[in-house]
């Protein structure tokens, strides 16, 4: 039998093991997925997680791809420790593409090296004044953050859809609802030549070191973690929540809206309706899986990267279904769920020793 | 394997448990019998809860056995400890929050108890036995001592053999003792046995017919109270000599704290507004707040502690200057330190470390966090000294708060309030559920603080602290506070009469 009893205190093996034990499930779950499909399982998990990196070109697409989904579970992360349930990272994301490709558009031609900083910048405001709207209403209104937050994702990406079929449309774009091709000032550079890969890695992995940093060791990491596990002991040591709320949807907002306009101004190269493809959900995930850990996200981010590359990869070369990825992405996260009890509680198995304790249990009813 | 005696309603024959790293009962054995109020005594970690634990199925022994009417009795879960007639009010009550206490009951009682019409017999049983209770406030809206009598009617509702109370009357005035005492030798009289474990012996006197007395997780004598002091018990259970806590008088400064015509709204639904509170504390004097529980105690201490900010900056004055719009940290700077009532999730974060939890109150005293940096070594010497001087039992200064037990988790908090030598110290239950020798050594270390030159608040339930170690005592009931009066000029049944809500009428008079 089954014994389920809680532990004193978390279990600091299980925080880190249970990722990787969801990894393991997730692998185990999808090779008796494609037996039952019919194909063949281990050709199909080699192909999805294996495969892409074995060229260069497809390690610089993971790049490209982990890129937006550690630069938004960073700040999620941030969140989340804080019990700030951003769910709406997608909206930030697609309004931080919208306010920098707009500024882009704005000095489209004008060139100088502070172009780009500039349209990042607009970029990441654009992502916190997204951001902020939730952040208002739960402060003050003391609203839901997960329903507003998530309910501006499908406001934002309206948005972007009229604006690229209204004022934003190229004017010689033979009314295609996309904008300009964002000219070479307002482009980020290439981090290998040649490929889609570009700086916004880098800024990911400062974004990895310095939230870091600042979880660790720093007085906001420490509040951020108060705030979030016992509010009234935030009150008690003098820390504002309020403040805290405001701090983390900003910190995430700016993120978000980061990862839009690097994605705009990167791999894509202009504004279009179809840019929001699900990175800021798919980051809530990166970040849970890695355990709210700038390292573990970063790691968290590449392994995601990896389903999305290999699953297209098996889609094409097996036939395999569309939904593959976002199937494997599912379990990971459901696996991840259903382990991290571990964290919290001791499963034992109970042999003999409970029948001595039923037949005691009958003996005063005979 | 010797016959079990049928006079005996529950016996125990060398329980042993052991938890990695400790023994936590070592052989124990002793019997209660029918309608015996049976007391259990001893320090923190003899083994009191861990022994109970095993009657009401929590734990399970690891060897020995348990006879209940003669009968092998191996309760594998509470639920089987509670269909033997074993009820249990827990010291750290097992209530949701945002439930009624109605509700609470039905959950806690087996199911056939549940159906029927629950609501009467709350009532009804809680009226019989004097401890009035509304089946219909959230629990989340009441005080600790009405949080206290729903698990009490909780377990009357099962028509107990056997009732174990964890320190009972830590929440009840002196009156509410009484009351509870009259329940229970009523209870007993009917032919109800209850394991009755405190720290108050006094209480234990007046009240045991029996008592076993628990040392390092072992039994280490059996008697009949009555006829022993209570400094006999008590240096039995510590094993060594007691040196009783004596009020040395110190020599009085300055109005360091004065409240005044302080006046503060509840936050809350179910709160207690406070009315009027006027009250100074000088250097070297400890004054006392008595009160039942929940009469706003809670809110003063958030108003004092600036979790609460204040409109009228002048309204609050620490060494003459006004702080009543500053939050915690600003008056920890000035001096104040605090400890409030609730220890975890108040003044501990359960899943940090005792290292972290330093910080959390201590950062700006000690300079824990230069230019917003934490400095991790110095709080883990703070948390090192903090263990060493109050004694406190732990695995590892890096083991989240939570694990240590409630009184030990106690001297840690009074320790590091106290090692942060404050000028102005306000604590609240300062010794709730701790033993009596660490009891004993929190007493002296506040009136070390006093002798220093701080000027100490304490609020508490427990009279007799407040007693021994006080200058003055206030009481507070319905949110409005008695003028404090010097402690000669007291009576216990005084300041009961006051705490019963008489408050009102004595602040007219002052």
């Amino acid at each position: 039998m089954l014994k389920i009893e809680p532990r004193k205190e978390p279990s600091r093996v299980m925080l880190y093991a249970t990722p990787f034990l969801a990894v393991l499930f997730t692998i185990v779950a999808g090779f008796i997925l494609f037996s039952l499909l019919d194909k063949n399982p281990a050709t199909a998990t080699y192909l999805i997680f294996i495969s892409p990196l074995t060229s260069l070109y497809t390690i610089t697409e993971l790049l490209v791809k982990a890129t937006p989904l550690i630069l938004i579970a960073i700040g999620l992360a941030v969140g989340f420790r804080a019990g700030v349930w951003n769910i709406g990272a997608e909206g930030q994301f697609t309004m931080g593409a919208l306010a920098g490709g707009a500024m882009a558009l704005a000095l489209y031609e004008v060139e100088g090296l502070w172009v780009l900083p500039l349209v990042c910048l607009a970029g990441a405001l654009g992502g916190m004044a997204w951001a902020a709207i939730p952040a208002f209403l739960r402060t003050r209104l003391n609203t839901n953050e997960i329903l507003v937050s998530l309910m501006l994702v499908y406001v934002a990406t309206l948005l972007l859809g009229m604006l690229v079929h209204g004022p934003l449309r190229d004017p010689d774009g033979f009314n295609f609802p996309e904008s300009r091709l964002f000219h070479d000032a307002a482009t980020l550079p290439a981090l290998v030549a040649g490929t889609r890969a570009h700086v916004g890695f880098l800024v990911a992995i400062i974004a990895v070191i310095v939230a870091w940093i600042l979880l660790r060791s720093h007085m906001i990491g420490f509040q951020i973690k108060v705030v979030g596990q016992a509010p009234r002991a935030a009150r008690f040591a003098g820390f504002s929540s309020p403040r805290i709320v405001w701090f983390c949807f900003m910190i995430s907002g700016a993120l978000a809206g980061l990862a839009g306009i690097f994605e705009a101004t990167g791999p894509v190269g202009q504004l279009v309706p179809a840019l929001p493809v699900g990175y800021g959900f798919t980051a809530i995930i990166v970040a849970f899986l890695g355990r709210l850990h700038p390292l573990g996200i970063l790691a968290g981010g590449l392994l995601l990267a990896l389903t999305y590359i290999g699953g297209e990869a098996a889609q094409i070369s097996m036939s395999l279904p569309s939904a593959t990825v976002q199937v494997f992405q599912g379990m990971l996260l459901f696996f991840l769920l259903a382990t991290d009890i571990l964290v919290n509680y001791r499963v034992s198995w109970i042999a003999s020793g409970r029948r001595p304790a039923k037949t005691a249990l009958q003996q005063p009813a005979e | 394997m010797t016959k079990p005696d049928d006079a005996y309603l529950l016996e125990l024959e060398g329980l042993t448990k052991t938890f990695p790293g400790v023994k936590a009962n070592d052989d124990v054995s002793f019997r209660v019998g029918h309608g015996e109020i049976h007391a259990l005594l001893g320090e923190n970690g003899a083994g009191k809860s861990t022994l109970v634990k095993m009657i009401y199925g929590v734990l399970r022994p690891d060897s020995g056995a348990m006879h209940l009417h003669g009968e092998t009795f191996a309760p594998a879960r509470p639920s089987d400890a509670r269909a033997h007639g074993i009820g249990m009010v827990f010291q750290h009550f097992s209530l949701f929050e945002a439930l009624t206490v109605k509700e609470n009951i039905e959950l806690g009682v087996n199911p056939e108890l549940a159906k029927g019409d629950l609501r009467q017999r709350i009532i009804e049983v809680s009226d019989y036995y004097g401890l009035k209770l509304d089946p219909d406030r959230m629990i989340g809206d009441l005080s600790v001592g009405q949080r206290q009598r729903v698990e009490i009617v909780r377990c009357l509702l099962q028509n107990p053999r056997l009732i174990i109370m964890d320190e009972p009357t830590s929440v009840l005035t002196p009156q509410e003792v009484d009351v509870l005492f009259a329940t229970l030798r009523r209870l007993a009289e009917e032919g109800c046995s209850i394991l009755y474990i405190s720290h108050k012996l006094e209480e234990i006197r007046a009240l045991c017919h029996t008592a076993t007395i628990l040392r390092g997780g072992k039994v280490v004598a059996t008697c009949t109270p009555a006829e022993e002091t209570a400094k006999s018990l008590a240096e039995m259970m510590i094993g060594a000599i007691l040196m009783p806590a004596r009020r040395e008088s110190s020599s009085i400064g300055d109005v360091r704290l004065w409240v005044n015509r302080l006046s503060l709204p509840s936050q809350q639904q179910f709160g207690i507004d406070l009315k009027d509170i006027s009250l100074d504390i000088k250097a070297g004097e400890i004054v006392g707040i008595a009160g039942v529980a929940g009469n706003g105690q809670e809110e003063l201490m958030a108003a004092l502690i600036g979790e609460h900010t204040l409109g009228d900056h002048e309204t609050l004055q620490l060494d003459g200057k006004p702080i009543g719009r500053m939050g915690p940290d600003e008056r920890r700077g000035l001096g104040m330190c605090f400890a409030p009532e609730e220890r975890l999730g108040h003044a501990a974060v359960p899943n940090m470390s005792l290292i972290e939890n330093a910080v959390l109150s201590a950062r700006i005293r000690k300079n824990l966090a230069r230019s917003g940096f934490i400095n991790f070594r110095e709080a883990e010497n703070l948390s090192r000294e903090v263990v060493e001087e109050f004694k406190v039992k732990i695995v590892g200064l890096d083991h989240a708060a939570r694990s240590l037990s409630g009184g030990n988790l106690q001297k840690f908090i009074m320790g590091r309030e106290i090692l942060q030598a404050p000028t102005v110290f306000i604590a609240s239950q300062p010794t709730w559920g701790v033993d009596a020798g660490a009891a004993a050594a929190i007493h002296q270390a506040i009136m070390q603080l006093a002798k220093e030159g701080a000027a100490i608040l304490i609020i508490s339930q427990d009279l007799d602290e407040l007693m021994t170690i006080c200058d003055r005592i206030a009481v507070i009931a319905d949110g409005r506070l008695t003028e404090a009066e010097p402690v000669a000029n007291l009576t216990i049944e005084q300041i009961g009469v006051n705490m019963g809500g008489q408050a009102e009428r004595s602040a007219a008079h002052a």
